[in-house]
């Protein structure tokens, strides 16, 4: 580790280490969070004025604008967790610890968000707030993971001790959420299949998909935004424990 | 392969010293099965086809209370550092645990079950496929449960963090494991849950040793 | 505003309440960033007047 400082460094190591990072990313942030919010303005005005109903759904396809982007972000961000465990792991990367303990949260309200609109399309399509079918089940599961990760998080004291644990304890997870997808669907089928993705093409129309595509997108970078946000603020409470130490260090001698 | 038996035989006479834990593990599971019918009633019908579920839950929760002692003492007695560095690499050691953790935790429940299939009005043939069920998924539910004790055995108060990092995780063991008993794709579910049983216990000790290694340095 | 049929009900809960857990996200992400800011920038100024040429480091 030591002769890190005096070999000159690939690019990629030095943009990735944290006062660089924090350096470099910070003027992103205003331009991102302005094109969030064009897109968000755009995607609403489209979802509310310019969408039709759905023949099936009716109104409640605007419902849809908001689920599906949720939906896709809880298993996106478990994935950008997932990655960063690798990075904790493989290059026991400092910027890798912080990436995955500022994702969780921002996880966990997703997937709760994506239950929570489900739950109200389900009401009116379906006639009832739950229903155990697989999607919803394995959502409900992979939450429990995400709050457990929480909760792991929070139990530690020793962060860089936690990083490497958590890495472990997500990746076992990553493993398992397939087999907890492939249970539940063995379990219960029930849900309508997926639509959207599908080799021949989108079945929706197109005035359908372009509030979707413009709120999927408003979402992912919603996210993206706010997980460089809460890195930040995470490298800099690393520099305050830091500190602490030092001043608690300084005074004892 | 003489230092595996070793561990093995240290675990196993840990495990047994006190005598007492395998009985009151045993109790429990008896007495979480046979709390339901105060809950739910004493309709016979009811109780036979709830059954297998029931059973799955006492198996699950009683597993779930043994994890304490499945590394926390090494933990805080310092044998845990000592099995870092010993010849037999801590994977292997950890596999000694789990076989040991299997024998005094789910082989008392396997031969506690009668009793419950007893008190719950399960029919001979259900009780047959309950007993191959258990003894098919109670090793995944081990080797989860070693897992998650791994993943929380530096933390101070990681009692309650466990089981709700197991929890998720062993959904389908619940699943198969009651799906072999009611589902009528019994067979299929069967061999699932063996496949989930191998899997998990073929990773679980290198993932755990794993854990414990990167918390400590 | 358009009519959204006889569900309007869920429409509105729905958008209203993933409004209200992408607000609180975002006021949550802000206000932990300024306490941390502030904690960092106290703690900074406490170190600053103790700081002599030789202990910099």
């Amino acid at each position: 580790m030591s002769n890190d400082t005096t070999r000159p460094q690939a690019w990629w190591q030095r943009i990735a280490h944290p006062g660089q990072f924090v350096a470099w990313s910070a003027p992103l942030l205003w331009p991102l969070t302005l094109l969030t919010a064009v897109l968000f303005a755009l995607g609403l005005w489209f979802s509310f004025f310019n969408s039709p109903q759905d023949y099936q759904m009716g109104d409640t396809v605007r419902i849809m604008y908001v689920h599906v982007p949720n939906a896709w972000l809880s298993q996106f961000v478990y994935a950008m967790m997932a990655v960063s465990a690798l990075g904790t792991l493989v290059w026991r990367h400092p910027l890798a610890d912080v990436s995955m303990k500022a994702a969780a949260p921002l996880g966990a309200l997703f997937t709760a968000l994506a239950l929570f609109t489900g739950a109200l399309w389900g009401r009116p399509t379906w006639g009832t707030f739950w229903e155990w079918d697989g999607r919803m089940t394995s959502t409900l599961v992979l939450l429990f993971i995400y709050l457990g990760i929480i909760a792991l998080w929070r139990a530690f004291d020793d962060q860089l001790r936690a990083a490497r644990v958590i890495a472990v304890f997500t990746l076992v997870g990553a493993i398992n959420i397939p087999i907890i997808k492939f249970s539940v669907d063995w379990w219960s089928t029930l849900h309508q299949p997926a639509s959207v993705f599908r080799p021949d093409g989108p079945t929706m129309p197109g005035s359908i998909l372009t509030p979707l595509f413009m709120m999927f997108f408003a979402f992912t970078l919603l996210f993206l935004v706010l997980h460089l946000k809460a890195m930040h603020t995470e490298i800099k409470r690393r520099r305050v424990m830091t500190l602490q130490r030092k001043l608690a260090q300084g005074a004892s001698a | 392969m003489s230092a595996f038996l070793a561990m093995l035989q240290r675990e196993l006479r840990l495990a047994l010293r006190g005598g007492g834990d395998v009985l009151t593990l045993m109790l429990f599971f008896v007495i979480v099965g046979a709390i339901v019918p105060f809950a739910v009633g004493p309709d016979q019908t009811l109780l036979a086809s709830i059954a297998p579920g029931i059973v799955w839950i006492a198996a699950f929760l009683a597993m779930l209370l043994g994890l304490e002692r499945l590394f926390r003492p090494d933990h805080e007695d310092g044998s845990l550092i000592l099995l870092r560095h010993a010849e037999l690499p801590l994977s292997a050691a950890i596999t000694a645990k789990l076989i040991a953790h299997w024998l005094v935790t789910a082989l008392p429940l396997l031969l506690a079950s009668p009793i419950l299939a007893l008190l719950l009005a399960m029919d001979l043939a259900s009780f047959w496929r309950t007993l191959i069920s258990l003894s098919l998924g109670t090793p995944a539910l081990a080797a989860f449960g070693a897992i998650g004790a791994a993943v929380t055995v530096p933390i101070r108060h990681g009692g309650l963090i466990a089981p709700i990092l197991i929890a998720p995780l062993s959904v389908p063991v619940l699943i198969f494991g009651v799906g072999a008993i009611t589902s009528p794709q019994s067979g299929a579910a069967a061999l699932f849950l063996a496949a989930l049983s191998l899997m998990a216990v073929a990773l679980a000790p290198f993932v755990a040793a794993f854990a414990i290694r990167s918390a400590e340095d | 505003m358009i009519d959204l049929g006889p569900h309007a009900i869920f429409i509105i809960w729905a958008y209203f309440g993933v409004a209200l857990g992408v607000f609180g996200l975002i006021g949550w992400t802000l206000l932990d960033a300024r306490a941390t800011a502030r904690k960092l920038a106290a703690l900074e100024a406490r170190k600053a007047p103790r700081r002599t040429p030789e202990s910099t480091l």
